[in-house]
């Protein structure tokens, strides 16, 4: 008996150091420092494993790219920093994140990295005025509209928009009765639907509970000088409620699928019908662009792809232009070793600074970076991209910045959607769409703000 | 008596490597599942004890946990008796002297072997397509369709299953107690009610707890056919952990509370089960 007692603590005991050693120890052993980076985009992680490889044969320097499944990224960081090889770049999504992540965070303020960032109010400070958080890429979305449909459209005899070319189009108005004179002459322009479908499914809804829902609340929080960098409000009004809606229901009702079948909808046929041709326009950002070129049988010309501001009927719109930020901030891990910390900082310059590096940007990640390393034409060459600078250029146009950073939670944005859905169903009115997304933000913004542990 | 000398003193060798595993994989974790629904947490490793206030939370937030808790057991009810009732009659069926019965019985348990995944995203296209042909609907317009498209994924996958166990009771049955029935004039249904099932009653114990403690846990197949839309509508609890821990900031600690409230539940409900079906059983 006493012999099993013993046998069994043994076999506790092994265990128990298999747990410790999965725990215990931290750091590396070389002087150089190495670099573990935690890529946040499954899209291009081949060319992070590229650019690592490229890194390590010039500098010696060894850099594992671990990638996170696509909307796995925190539940991966979570885990990921818990190891004693945690990683020693990771990324994080706006104030919000690095509200959640800022007891790992490192100041960057004197990294070179930060002093060529071309415009340092982009980066993420915070309550000590340090900087957690340098964004690397810059995106923008809006109505992508393929000229080619447009112009068959002006071209026709009895329109009646009395405009002669899309960018004529400079407010709710006009584009209302751009689209809904265009939805009268579905069959001579050969389209299903002025806009693509209103994807309302599950996890692919974002286009509207984020990104649409950007510009209303740009402008309440503008109306309101709502100091962000603060983190999520603790409340909102939705006071530009009615301009959601009009843009919304501009959608849902000039579109190429029934306002009924949307709750199946992905962003991917969305896409895929303006690519086929289907469709005149979609809300998207430039990331869409290797999408509709992906499409089998595409008819869409890169010349013909333009972007339209998100309209929702605000006075004064005519000088809104596309929504233009990132979710994507680089943070170096203050619990690295000094030697790991500055070779993750190293490896990041190289990436945007170096010529190899900036070609992998501007070529394969087709990253708008934000830094004075590029000069103008190092940029990415897709249309979209392009797009999206030429828009950053516009004289007395300004951007409408990325606000959605400082959303409650994912689980706000899907319940968002999940109203959107049954407002589109018919089975939910507006009103309680309104009072029931403004209640939420204030019970998930008061959970946010609980201390984490 | 020397053999049984040698098992007791070389069994905790031979039971070192399961007793290590059954420590690692479940012993440990889930005594840290307990502590961490105690606590506020963002990594394992580092947690603060916060005492019950996560236990209120999971309740008094909002009413979704309680709808989810609900959802749960309506689902439950419907496919315990929709699984069990329709395997049990595919497995008469089945145990008959027809023509190809092997086939059939292959045929009937493969859907078994798909991922709950795969199989709820390829019902979720049958029946979107049928909605939107005939209604101009899909799954999401109703809770009503999200919660029959689960039974009906869950019945497609489970009773290929059940049925198995079911026909190797039916084999089990004596064929003379059968024709002593037959003498004493016994009709179909006499001889299934008082005869066949009394003699199954193991297989039926099995079978129901099976399909209970499953229909209760469900997740992958309730993600992939509908995840909870319209509003969460047609969220199970395991669905509804799930998003509370990874979706809601700050709720790791309610995830893991409402895992351990649900934990109580599934047990309770399945101890109640085997013993009230267990009595039932003839002895062997």
């Amino acid at each position: 008996m006493n012999k099993k007692i013993v046998a069994l603590t043994a076999a506790t005991a092994i265990a128990l150091a298999g747990l410790a050693a999965c725990s215990g120890g931290s750091g590396s052993g070389s002087d150089t420092g190495q670099v573990y980076f935690l890529n946040f985009k499954p899209e291009v992680a081949d060319v992070w494993e590229a650019i690592a490889k490229d890194y390590t044969a010039e500098t010696g320097v060894s850099v594992k790219v671990v990638t996170a499944a696509s909307g796995t990224y925190e539940q991966t960081l979570t885990s990921e920093i818990a190891k004693s090889d945690a990683p020693t770049v990771f990324q994080i999504n706006g104030p919000v994140g690095y509200a959640n992540w800022k007891d790992y965070t490192a100041d960057l303020t004197d990294s070179d990295l930060y002093k060529h960032l071309s415009d340092q109010t982009l980066a993420i400070t915070g309550a000590d005025g340090g900087v957690y958080g340098i964004p690397y890429v810059v995106e923008g979305y809006g109505i992508i509209y393929n000229d080619a449909i447009m112009k068959k459209y002006f071209a026709l005899a009895d329109q009646k928009s009395g405009l002669t070319d899309a960018t004529e189009i400079q407010s709710f108005d006009q584009l209302k009765t751009v689209v809904e004179d265009m939805t009268a002459h579905k069959a001579d322009l050969g389209i299903q639907g002025v806009f693509s479908n209103t994807s309302l499914k599950p996890g692919d809804d974002w286009r509207w509970q984020t990104h649409l829902m950007n510009v209303p609340l740009y402008y309440e929080f503008k109306d309101s000088n709502v100091d962000l960098s603060a983190g999520t409000p603790a409340t909102i009004k939705f006071s530009y409620a009615d301009g959601f809606k009009k843009l919304f229901d501009l959608y849902l009702d000039n579109s190429t699928v029934e306002k009924t079948q949307l709750g199946s909808k992905t962003v991917d046929e969305a896409m895929a019908e303006f690519a086929l041709g289907q469709s005149a326009m979609v809300q998207n950002g430039n990331w869409g662009w290797s999408q509709v070129a992906g499409v089998a049988g595409n008819t869409v010309l890169a010349e013909d792809v333009h972007f339209l501001p998100l309209y929702i009927g605000v006075s004064g719109e005519k000088s809104q232009g596309l929504c233009i930020g990132t979710e994507n901030y680089f943070s170096i891990n203050k619990d690295a070793s000094a030697a790991d910390q500055q070779a993750s900082l190293d490896f990041l310059y190289w990436v945007f600074s170096s010529d190899k590096g900036k070609d992998y940007v501007a070529n394969q990640l087709g990253f708008i970076a934000p830094f004075d390393t590029f000069a103008t034409g190092e940029g990415p060459s897709d249309p979209l991209a392009t797009e999206v600078s030429s828009w950053m250029a516009k004289d007395g146009v300004t951007s409408v910045p990325w606000v959605f950073s400082v959303m409650p939670s994912q689980d706000w944005k899907n319940n968002f959607g999940g109203e959107l859905l049954t407002y589109a169903q018919g089975s939910t009115d507006w009103a309680t769409v309104v009072s029931d997304t403004v209640a939420d933000w204030a019970t998930q913004a008061k959970a946010a703000a609980e201390a984490a542990g | 008596m020397r053999v049984s000398k040698y098992i007791k003193k070389w069994f905790p060798l031979f039971a070192l490597p399961t007793t290590a595993a059954f420590f690692l994989a479940f012993l440990i974790p889930f005594g840290m599942g307990i502590y961490l629904s105690f606590t506020s947490f963002r990594t394992v490793t580092d947690a603060k004890w916060v005492g019950l206030s996560n236990y209120v939370t999971a309740f008094t937030e909002n009413s979704d946990f309680l709808h989810a808790l609900w959802f749960s057991v309506r689902f439950t009810l419907v496919s315990v008796v929709t699984v069990n009732v329709i395997a049990f009659a595919f497995a008469l069926l089945l145990t008959r002297a027809i023509r190809a019965t092997n086939i059939f019985r292959a045929v009937f348990f493969l859907p078994n072997l798909i991922g709950g995944i795969v199989l709820a995203y390829v019902w979720q296209l049958i029946i979107n397509g049928v909605l939107g042909k005939l209604f101009q609907q899909d799954l999401t317009y109703s809770p009503a369709y999200g919660f029959w498209g689960l039974v009906v994924v869950v019945n497609w996958q489970m009773i290929g299953y059940m049925m198995i166990i079911y026909i190797a009771g039916l084999q089990n049955v004596p064929g003379d107690v059968l024709e002593a029935a037959d003498i004493d004039g016994a009709g179909f249904w006499a001889r299934l009610f008082q005869v066949t099932i009394p003699m199954v009653a193991g297989s039926i114990t099995i079978c129901t707890f099976l399909t209970l403690t499953n229909s209760l846990k469900l997740f992958d197949q309730n993600l992939a056919l509908t995840a909870g839309a319209p509003n969460h509508q047609t969220e199970g609890v395991s669905l509804n952990i799930y998003r509370t821990f990874y979706n809601i900031r700050n709720h790791m600690g309610v995830g893991q509370a409402k895992a351990v409230i649900f934990f109580v539940i599934v047990a309770a409900i399945a101890f109640v089960q085997l013993r009230a079906t267990r009595s039932k059983e003839e002895e062997g």
